[in-house]
């Protein structure tokens, strides 16, 4: 099958003339040992992020053994299936420095950029994801796509810069409708046919670029990077419409996905969030494995998450502080209930990218998720004994089932390791106490 | 276009193209919540001056403003009319200074933010040039369905293009998409898809969505700049429209007419009394009360079973549709908004207030006696500012400070002990004796005391607006205070807020700064007193702000420092196409 070129650029090709072409499915283009393409390409590591908020209580969450098949401590009892696919990184740090610990915000602004927020003003500049994207998920039809569970259109851990949040997907159908809509192309389909509109939109938004400048001659210096960002998206549609005169590459894991029939309750009650956050899940998987992006972000909760526990007066947040914590049982109870819910997810969310076939192995094997949250002991916003998770064994390049202790250094650390794994060549990464420039070598193969 | 003035008029207003066409603050704050019983208010008080003159030599900053959701629905309902179907699920803006429209001055725009903006142009043009629609939208018909026409494609692009774009198209702007139209046309053999391709480009274009005032020099300030005259009619428009201006308005810039203060002050009197009044103060009041919490807002079922979707909706719908009744017909004294027992209910609302009501929106009073008066004693409030499973006398009280009073509660400090607030198993049933609990320990209480007095006063409202005499049995207490004055229930509350002097002069800095387009800059700060002042002899009526806003020098002077001005975008202009 050698002889079949990899693409078939069909620039042109108008009037919705349908080409059918030779195209061998499924793993015919990978290699024999189904770990890379046949010209020997590896196949893409893809970088994703995976919030809770709220943190957890380390009597009942923090595993007593390290290292492999560690013990999973009744606030993580749900990661039983998953155990041996991620690693749990406890007793790290998110250093505030000499700023203030602004709650439920600190923590993870220094995990996703690197640097403390001086005020609740201080929004993150470039998050790491963006950065990775820039790097990995330029030339897929999305650089990222982000999505949360909460149906709450503000939550979100990515920003492009200070001024631009990356604003999620909060509601399953128009999440499908945006990757699996009419501008899909399933890279498997036999027959492909270019999208006769996209040549015309390409011409059209040719004029709209002109426009660029019309606008750009009216704006002061501050605020022309902003309208330099528009040019970046115009661009970036630019390129949508490229690909769809272009016949994508045949992916083996990406099979068709069903369009949810509902965006079900928007609800905060934590079965309502569960639902919206299998159905994203669900979606983000077959995005990722249609090599729609390769680089993803999921929210499950809110830092101050406010889900809801039916029956019970308060919301996830105010439980952590106002909850007693039971002589008994040495924990808060109710706290501990929404930290489960949350480890559930975070299971299912894992255990949906290891149920997805891609060559010898599954979608899992090729990824890197970076599980974080905001605090280690939300009771006290805590920014130490922070946990995190990875899930995934990056094309082999991470070893997975262990526990590992932080020791109390920073948290960034796994962020600059996500970037060094994802090919970033970076020496070092954050600023003042969270700079470092030590990966977590313990989950390095 | 004949070179005529046309000058404003009620009867001209309306569809263009369907009819016509056709930290400081935090410390100080600090300082309060550990000290003193009054926070810091983060305006300026009004004085008290016999002169009331705006102070000489204010400017505002000249903006590049990102096109919100609803301007872009209301924008488009001019043009089109109210019925095209299209999602605009634009990204919400980020509140700054307590206002998502000051966002709107500094937001960037993302990757996926483009592919919204599209997916939206694409629905909106096909919308229009459908064959149910186009017949009436587009004001000319081609000679032949099936091939170009340069003069219909023109006419009409020229036309929707000055309206998208907030001034006419110049030659070289225009010429190029009647081309694209054409060429478009002739490939698919369809002069429609030439139209609907074309403006699908000009609704995702900068020139749409990105506004960008244009400065000129002011011939009767030496030096000074002011907007030029589109800039200053889209300025207005936004501001008390929530849209683009119309043709009515470009045309008043076009011919000069805003350039003089009568002009101006006619057509800013012809825009209040204007039906699009509405939206814009709708859209002021839905932004200034954080009503966009509503998207989220949801109830435990299990506490709540009544509270549904359609309860929150309307709650919100409710409360507009108040404040429009109260300010723009009624034209009645702002405070009296916290004070008046006139409403409106709907059949989704009237379980939740325990009264009869017919089917749809109706006008409602209370009785003199009812413990319901005012916008605090609505479920919108009540509901919004509270647990998904109780109420909340502290987050009442903090939404009352920060949405109404412009005072910033500071956060809780993150080494704060808890413990003194943790339920108990036991005994406490009323919200007034778990709250108590943040009074025993000085780092609580410093904020609390600010916050909790307020919310108590409220406490015969359960978590979702139902009125209570007991919670768990006990009888509720619903005494308070309000920087200083002490009131037993939540009349009493509402009687001391009305008398709140940072009532008004919170509502005059929002207004000030969602008029001119962003946070306050030192330079238009000095505006703030004049205008309270202004507001106060007016007798509170909100018109009466809106139109000494409009019409202030700071509306209209931008100042130094900004770009150069650019002569091809100024009323002199020639326009291609009208």
């Amino acid at each position: 099958m050698d002889f079949l070129p990899r693409r078939r650029v069909l620039k042109g090709m108008l009037n919705g003339t349908a080409v059918t072409v030779g195209l061998p499915l499924l793993n015919c283009f990978l290699n024999s040992n189904g770990n890379a393409y046949a010209d020997g390409t590896p196949l893409p590591v893809r970088y994703g992020t995976w919030f809770w908020g709220l943190g957890m209580a380390s009597k009942i969450f923090v595993p007593k053994k390290f290292g492999a098949g560690f013990d999973l401590p009744e606030e993580i009892s749900a990661l039983a299936p998953v155990r041996d696919k991620i690693n749990l990184l406890t007793n790290f740090t998110a250093f505030r420095d000499t700023y203030q610990n602004l709650c439920h915000y600190t923590g993870w602004v220094i995990q996703m950029s690197g640097s403390t927020p001086q005020s609740a003003n201080d929004k993150p500049g470039e998050s790491i994801d963006i950065t990775i994207a820039n790097e990995i998920s330029r030339k897929t039809r999305f650089k990222t796509l982000t999505a949360t569970a909460t149906g709450d259109v503000r939550t979100t851990y990515s920003y492009e810069n200070q001024t631009t949040p990356t604003t999620p997907e909060w509601s399953p159908t128009q999440f499908y409708t945006r990757v699996f809509g009419p501008e899909f192309q399933d890279p498997n389909a036999a027959e492909f046919t270019p999208n006769p509109r996209a040549m015309v939109r390409k011409s059209v938004l040719s004029g709209v670029m002109d426009d660029i400048k019309r606008v750009e001659a009216r704006v002061g210096a501050e605020d022309r990077a902003r309208v330099d960002q528009y040019m970046t998206g115009l661009r970036h549609l630019e390129k949508q419409l490229d690909q769809q005169l272009t016949k994508p590459d045949p992916r083996a894991a990406c099979k068709p996905v069903k369009a949810p029939k509902e965006d079900g309750a928007m609800g905060g009650a934590a079965e309502m969030v569960s639902a919206r956050h299998r159905l994203m899940t669900d979606l983000m998987v077959m995005s990722v494995a249609c090599d729609q992006t390769r680089v993803f972000n999921m929210a499950y909760a809110a830092a101050s998450s406010n889900t809801v526990k039916p029956g019970y007066e308060k919301p996830h947040h105010t439980c952590t502080h106002e909850e007693p914590v039971d002589e008994t049982l040495g924990y808060q109870p109710n706290a501990s209930w929404f930290t489960r819910k949350a480890m559930e997810e975070w299971a299912y969310y894992v255990e949906a990218f290891s149920k997805c076939q891609e060559g010898a192995g599954t979608l899992l094997d090729n990824v890197l998720i970076h599980g974080f949250t905001d605090h280690g002991y939300a009771r006290v916003h805590s920014l130490d004994g922070m946990p995190i998770f990875t899930a995934g064994r990056a094309g082999g390049k991470l070893k997975t089932g262990l526990h590992i202790d932080g020791g109390g250094s920073p948290a960034t650390r796994l962020g600059f390791t996500a970037m060094r794994v994802t090919g970033l060549d970076v020496k070092e990464w954050g600023t003042k106490s969270n700079n470092t420039s030590k990966e977590i070598s313990e989950i390095l193969v | 276009m004949p070179a005529v003035v046309k000058k404003f008029s009620p009867k001209t207003l309306g569809h263009s193209l369907r009819a016509g066409v056709s930290a400081c603050a935090v410390a100080l704050l600090l300082v309060s919540c550990q000290g003193a019983d009054t926070p810091a208010t983060s305006s300026t008080s009004s004085p008290a001056t016999n002169k009331i003159a705006e102070p000489a030599g204010l400017a505002s900053p000249q903006r590049l403003r990102l096109m919100s959701a609803e301007q872009y629905t209301n924008t488009l309902a001019g043009i089109f009319g109210p019925d095209l179907k299209f999602d605009t699920r634009f990204p919400p803006l980020v509140r700054t200074d307590g206002l998502l429209g000051n966002g709107a001055s500094s937001a960037g725009v993302s990757e996926a933010q483009l592919e919204q903006y599209q997916r939206t142009a694409s629905l909106v043009a096909a919308e229009v040039t459908n064959p149910t629609h186009r017949t009436f939208l587009i004001p000319c018909q081609p000679a032949d369905e099936t091939a170009a026409d340069a003069a219909c494609a023109s006419k009409f692009l020229g036309s929707v293009g000055r309206l998208l774009y907030r001034h006419p198209l110049p030659q070289d702007q225009l010429a190029p998409l009647v081309k694209d139209a054409g060429e478009v046309a002739t490939r698919f053999k369809d002069f429609y898809s030439g139209i609907s391709y074309v403006l699908e480009g000009m609704l995702m274009s900068p020139e749409m969505l990105l506004i960008a005032e244009v400065a000129e020099p002011d011939a009767k300030t030496p030096g000074g700049q002011q907007l030029a005259a589109y800039s200053l009619a889209t300025r207005l428009s936004l501001f008390l429209w929530n849209a683009g201006p119309d043709s009515r308005l470009l045309d008043a810039a076009e011919h000069g007419e805003l350039k003089t203060p009568e002009g101006r002050a006619r057509v800013v009197d012809m825009m209040l009394a204007s039906p699009r009044l509405e939206a814009g103060v709708r859209a002021f009041f839905d932004d200034m009360f954080g009503f966009d919490d509503f998207a989220t807002l949801s109830k435990d079922p299990e506490t709540y079973p009544f509270f549904t979707g359609a309860t929150a909706a309307d709650a919100r719908e409710q409360t507009l549709r108040t404040v429009v009744d109260h300010v723009i017909n009624q034209n009645a004294d702002y405070r009296d908004l916290f004070t008046t027992r006139k409403t409106f209910m709907s059949t989704a609302l009237a379980p939740v207030y325990g009264v009869p009501t017919g089917t749809g929106w109706t006008p409602y009073e209370f009785p003199a006696d009812s413990p319901r008066v005012g916008l605090l004693s609505q479920v919108s409030f009540l509901a919004v500012h509270s647990h998904p499973g109780r109420s909340s006398p502290t987050r009442r009280g903090k939404a009352l400070r920060e949405i109404l009073l412009c005072q910033i509660v500071p956060r809780p400090p993150a080494n704060v002990d808890f413990s003194a607030v943790e339920n108990p198993k036991s005994t406490i049933k009323t919200q007034r004796e778990r709250v108590a609990a943040h009074l025993t320990n000085p780092v609580c209480a410093g904020c609390h005391k600010i916050t909790d007095p307020i919310g108590l006063a409220l406490e015969n409202f359960d978590g979702a607006g139902r009125f209570r005499t007991t919670e768990r049995g006990e009888a509720i207490d619903a005494s308070g205070s309000l920087d200083g004055h002490e009131f037993k229930d939540a009349v009493g509350l509402a009687k001391a807020l009305y008398d709140a002097p940072q009532l008004t002069s919170c509502l005059v800095e929002r207004t000030a700064s969602y008029g001119l387009g962003g946070s306050l800059s030192d330079q238009t700060k000095p505006l703030l007193p004049y205008l309270s002042q202004r507001f106060a002899s007016e007798g509170y009526r909100f018109k009466s702000l809106l139109r000494d806003i409009a019409l202030s020098t700071a509306f209209s002077e931008v100042a130094k420092g900004g770009t150069e001005v650019r002569a091809a975008l100024n009323s002199s202009t020639p326009s291609a196409n009208k």
